[in-house]
C-alpha cells in the first residue's frame, strides 16, 4: 500500500514507540502536519521557539531513557535548532531531530527558507540523513533511532524535503539494523577487566570518577554494587550527579572546577583513578598535567576516542559501563585483597573524612538578604531530593550541584558540556510531559532563564506544570565572579536590572508569580509553588555578591582551589595563572 | 595532549568509507574541526561500487594520530581505517606538469623525463605537458629538476597506497547500487 511519506514519516514514529513529539510548524514541513492532523497516537507540543523543541527532547530522552524527538521546519527553524543538536552531542543525549527541506529540485538554489541543514548539522549530530527518495524514509528513520541510542548515545538528524512529504511511497520497514560501518563494542576486553580488577584491590588510595555515561548505560545499581563491595570513594561529574547517592558515606559528591575540596584532594592524591563513562573534560581535569599525578588511570568508556584524549590512560576498557561493571564486581569477588591494601583504604577513608570534616562545602549565613545556596538546600530538603532538578546555566546550576542532594538517577538534567544559557525551562518541559505526575523544578538563573522566557506559554498551553526558581542577583552572576576574582573588579556588561518583573511577566504567560526577598519568605513560598497545580515563576531575589566556591581558576591545578571570598593576593595569584578560559 | 606523543611525523592513512554523498565532507570536517591537518588527500571507488576508499596524508605525533584513526573510525560512515605508515605497502602520486618548451630546452627535458619514465602527453610550440608516477620523493625531484627550465603549473593527485600483504576486503553491500561512471548525470570520467 502506497502512502504520502509524511504519513510514512509519522508510521515509522510510532513503530519506534514515539508517543510524544515537540515541534513548531513551518512551510517545508506542513505535509507532516497535514498528516498529523488525523493520526492518533502523538502528542504534538508546539514549543514557542524552535531550539526549545530540540532542549525538550533532551529532557525527554534524558527522563525516560527513550529517544526524544522533535520536528521543525526548513531554514531558519534548522539553524535555530542547531544549539539543541550540540547541546545533546556534549552531553551525549539520544535524540532524533527531524527538519523540513525545500523540495528536491529547489535544493541548492538559494530557495525561500532554504539553508544547507545537513551541511550545517554535520558537525553537531552524531549523524545526519537527507532523504532523496520516499523508499529511503523508512529505512533511514529506523537507522536514525538505532543511532541515536546505540553506543555512546547522540543527536541524529533527518532533513525531510517537501515533495518527499507529497509524493506517495512504499513504507519499508527493516526488521533489523544492520550496518557493517557501525558496530559498537559493549562488552569490555576481559584482560582489561582483570588488570583493573587487580590495581583497584591493590590500591591504598582509589577513587572511582564517574560521569553521565553510567546513566546514559542505567549502571547505577552496578555502581552502588561495586563500590560498597570495594570500598572505594566515589566522585562523579556534572552530568554524573545522581548516579550515586550524595548522602551515601562513600559519596565524594562532585569534583572539578567547582567541585568539593574532598574530591578533589582525593582525586589529587589517589593511587587508582576508575573513571566510568566520564571524558576528562577540562572543568574536572584543571590543568591536565597536575590531575591525579600518582595515579594508575583506568578508563572506561563507550567511545574509543574518548579514551587518552586529554589524560593518558594506563587500563583502557571500551565497552557499555553496565556490562562492564558487572564483569568487573565479578572479578573483583574473584581476586583476593591483601591485608596491606585493605589497612591502606582505611587510612585512605579517614583521611577523606578529615578532608569532608575540615573544608565542608559552606556558605555564610545572614537574616537580611537571601543566600542562593540556602534555596538550593530548602529546595531539597523539602523534596527530600526527590525531585526531577532541570537547571539553566551559571552559578544556580553550581548551586544547584553542590547543594541539591541527589538520590537517584535520570532526575537531574543540566547542560554540561555546552553550558548553553536557556537550557532549563525548555527541558523541564520535555522531563514534565514525560513524567506529568512527577515534581519537576526548573532552578534557573535571571540571565539563563530570560534566554528561552517565552516557553513558559507552551507550559500554560500545554498544562505542563513546570516549577521555576529564579535564583535572582540581578545580573550574569558567574560572569561577575569571574570579572571580580580573575579580572580585577573590572565589571563589565553583567547588569541586568530588576527588567522584566517576573512575577507580572508569568502572569502573562498564564503561569502563577511568586516574589521573596527575606530568607524568612523562602520556605513558604516553595511550598506554596511546590502546591501549586499549575506552572509556577517563583522569584528569589538573593545576594548579588555571592560567589560559588570551590573554585578552580580555569587552567590551574585543582589543588589550587579558592574556598572562600579571596582576598587581594589570592586575585591576584589567579590573575597570574590564567591561562585557560 | 599534545607535546608528549613524541615527534611529528608523515602518516599514510587508508579509509574504507561508505560510497555515500556528504562523506568526503564528513572526513574534511573533522579534520578542520579538530585542527588536524591533511597534506593530501584522494579518493576513489574499490572494487565494491558501495566502498570509496579514501587516502589520507597526515603529520602528527603518536598521540595526534591516535585520535585522528580514533575520530575517522567514528564517523558512522566510516568502515575500515588503517594507518600503513608502518605496514609493508607502496604509495604512488600521479603529476601533470606544463612546462616552457622553447625548441633549445626540447631535448633536456625530453632527456629528463626519460630518466623519470615520465611521458610527454600535449605538445603545444611553446609547452609541453608531462605526466609522471611515483612516490613523493621522486615527484619532488622530477619538479626540482625541472624549475629552472620554466614550470608554468604543476598538478597533483595526492598519494594512493596499496599494502602489499594480504589485501583489505570488505563484504559486498547486500544489494548492488549503479556504479558512479554509469550514472548519466556524471560527466567527465575520463573512460
Amino acid at each position: 500500500m502506497k502512502l504520502p511519506g509524511a504519513r510514512v514519516v509519522l508510521e515509522c514514529l510510532k513503530r519506534e514507540g514515539v508517543d510524544i513529539v515537540f515541534g513548531l510548524p513551518g512551510g517545508a514541513v506542513l505535509p507532516i502536519y497535514d498528516a498529523l492532523y488525523d493520526f492518533e497516537g502523538l502528542r504534538h507540543i508546539l514549543v514557542r521557539q524552535e531550539a526549545a523543541a530540540g532542549h525538550a527532547a533532551e529532557g525527554y530522552a534524558r527522563a525516560t531513557g527513550k529517544v526524544g524527538v522533535c520536528l521543525v521546519t526548513s531554514g531558519p527553524a534548522c539553524t535555530n535548532l542547531v544549539t539543541a543538536l550540540q547541546d545533546a552531542m556534549m552531553d551525549s543525549i539520544p535524540i532524533v531531530a527531524f527538519t523540513g527541506q525545500v523540495p528536491t529540485h529547489l535544493i541548492g538554489n538559494d530557495a525561500f527558507q532554504e539553508a544547507d541543514n545537513v551541511g550545517i548539522t554535520r558537525s553537531a549530530t552524531k549523524h545526519n540523513f537527507l532523504v532523496k527518495d520516499g523508499k529511503d524514509l523508512g529505512p533511514i528513520i529506523r537507522e536514525a533511532f538505532h543511532i541515536a541510542v546505540t553506543g555512546r548515545p547522540g543527536p541524529v538528524h533527518v532533513d525531510l524535503p517537501k515533495d518527499i512529504l507529497v509524493k506517495e511511497t512504499e513504507l519499508i520497514w527493516p526488521e533489523k539494523v544492520t550496518m557493517r560501518s557501525y558496530n559498537p563494542n559493549y562488552d569490555g576486553h576481559p584482560g582489561q577487566i582483570k588488570r583493573a580488577a587487580r590495581a583497584m584491590l591493590r590500591a591504598r588510595k582509589p577513587v572511582l570518577y564517574v560521569g553521565g555515561g553510567v546513566i546514559s548505560a542505567d549502571a547505577h545499581a552496578e555502581l552502588r554494587e561495586l563500590a560498597e563491595l570495594t570500598q572505594i570513594p566515589v566522585t562523579t561529574t556534572l552530568m554524573g550527579l545522581g548516579a550515586f547517592p550524595s548522602a551515601h558515606p562513600l559519596s565524594l559528591e562532585m569534583l572539578g572546577m567547582h567541585g568539593t575540596y574532598y574530591a578533589n584532594m582525593a582525586v589529587h592524591h589517589s593511587d587508582v583513578l576508575v573513571a566510568v563513562g566520564a571524558r576528562f573534560d577540562d572543568r574536572v581535569t584543571g590543568k591536565v598535567d597536575a590531575f591525579a599525578p600518582h595515579a594508575e588511570i583506568i578508563h572506561i568508556d563507550i567511545d574509543p576516542s574518548s579514551i587518552s584524549k586529554n589524560i593518558k590512560v594506563d587500563v583502557p576498557i571500551v565497552g557499555d559501563c553496565r556490562r562492564v561493571l558487572r564483569a568487573l564486581i565479578e572479578a573483583v569477588r574473584q581476586e583476593k585483597e591483601d591485608a596491606a591494601a585493605r589497612e591502606g583504604k582505611q587510612a585512605w577513608r579517614a583521611q577523606i573524612a578529615e578532608w569532608k570534616r575540615d573544608q565542608p562545602l559552606r556558605y555564610e549565613w545572614s537574616d537580611d538578604v537571601i543566600k542562593p545556596q540556602y534555596v538550593i538546600q530548602e529546595i531539597s530538603n523539602l523534596t527530600r531530593g526527590e525531585a526531577m532538578i532541570v537547571t539553566g546555566v551559571g552559578q544556580h546550576q553550581m548551586w544547584a550541584a553542590q547543594y541539591y542532594k541527589f538520590t537517584r538517577p535520570r532526575a537531574w538534567f543540566t547542560s554540561g558540556g555546552l553550558g548553553t544559557m536557556g537550557y532549563g525551562l525548555p527541558t523541564a518541559m520535555g522531563v514534565q510531559a514525560a513524567h506529568p505526575d512527577k515534581q519537576v523544578i526548573n532552578i534557573d538563573g535571571d540571565g539563563s532563564f530570560q534566554m528561552n522566557s517565552q516557553e513558559m506559554a507552551t507550559c500554560f498551553t500545554e498544562h505542563l506544570p513546570v516549577k521555576t526558581v529564579i535564583i535572582n542577583n540581578a545580573g550574569h552572576g558567574m560572569v561577575r565572579q569571574w570579572q571580580r576574582i580573575i579580572y580585577k573588579e573590572r565589571y563589565c556588561a553583567i547588569d541586568l536590572p530588576q527588567i522584566p518583573d517576573w512575577v507580572k511577566l508569568a502572569e502573562a504567560y498564564g503561569c502563577v508569580g511568586l516574589r521573596v526577598t527575606k530568607p524568612s519568605e523562602v520556605v513558604p513560598a516553595i511550598e506554596k509553588m511546590l502546591s501549586t497545580p499549575a506552572p509556577v515563576i517563583l522569584d528569589v531575589i538573593v545576594d548579588k555578591d555571592e560567589c560559588v566556591f570551590p573554585m578552580v581558576p580555569a587552567g590551574g591545578a585543582n589543588t589550587d582551589m579558592i574556598l572562600a571570598p579571596p582576598t587581594r593576593e589570592v586575585r591576584e595569584q589567579a590573575a597570574r595563572s590564567q591561562t585557560g578560559f | 595532549m599534545a607535546g608528549n606523543g613524541g615527534e611529528p611525523r608523515k602518516h599514510t592513512v587508508s579509509v574504507l568509507v561508505e560510497n555515500k554523498f556528504g562523506v568526503l565532507s564528513r572526513v574534511a570536517g573533522l579534520f578542520s574541526a579538530r585542527g588536524y591537518n591533511i597534506e593530501s588527500l584522494s579518493v576513489g571507488e574499490t572494487l565494491d561500487p558501495s566502498v570509496s576508499r579514501m587516502t589520507i596524508v597526515v603529520t602528527g605525533d603518536e598521540f595526534v594520530i591516535e585520535q585522528v584513526m580514533k575520530q575517522l573510525h567514528k564517523l558512522i560512515d566510516v568502515i575500515k581505517v588503517n594507518d600503513l605508515t608502518d605496514d609493508s605497502h607502496v604509495e604512488r602520486e600521479l603529476v601533470l606538469i606544463r612546462i616552457n618548451a622553447e625548441p633549445q630546452h626540447r631535448a633536456e627535458i625530453m632527456r629528463t623525463a626519460d630518466i623519470f619514465r615520465a611521458r610527454v602527453i600535449d605538445v603545444t610550440p611553446v609547452s609541453f605537458v608531462l605526466e609522471a608516477t611515483g612516490d613523493e620523493g621522486k615527484v619532488e625531484a622530477l619538479i626540482e629538476l625541472l624549475r629552472p627550465i620554466g614550470v608554468q603549473e604543476v598538478v597533483r593527485t595526492g598519494k594512493i597506497a596499496i599494502t602489499r600483504g594480504p589485501k583489505t576486503r570488505v563484504k559486498r553491500a547486500p544489494t548492488s547500487r549503479p556504479r558512479v561512471s554509469e550514472d548519466p548525470r556524471v560527466v567527465g570520467f575520463a573512460d
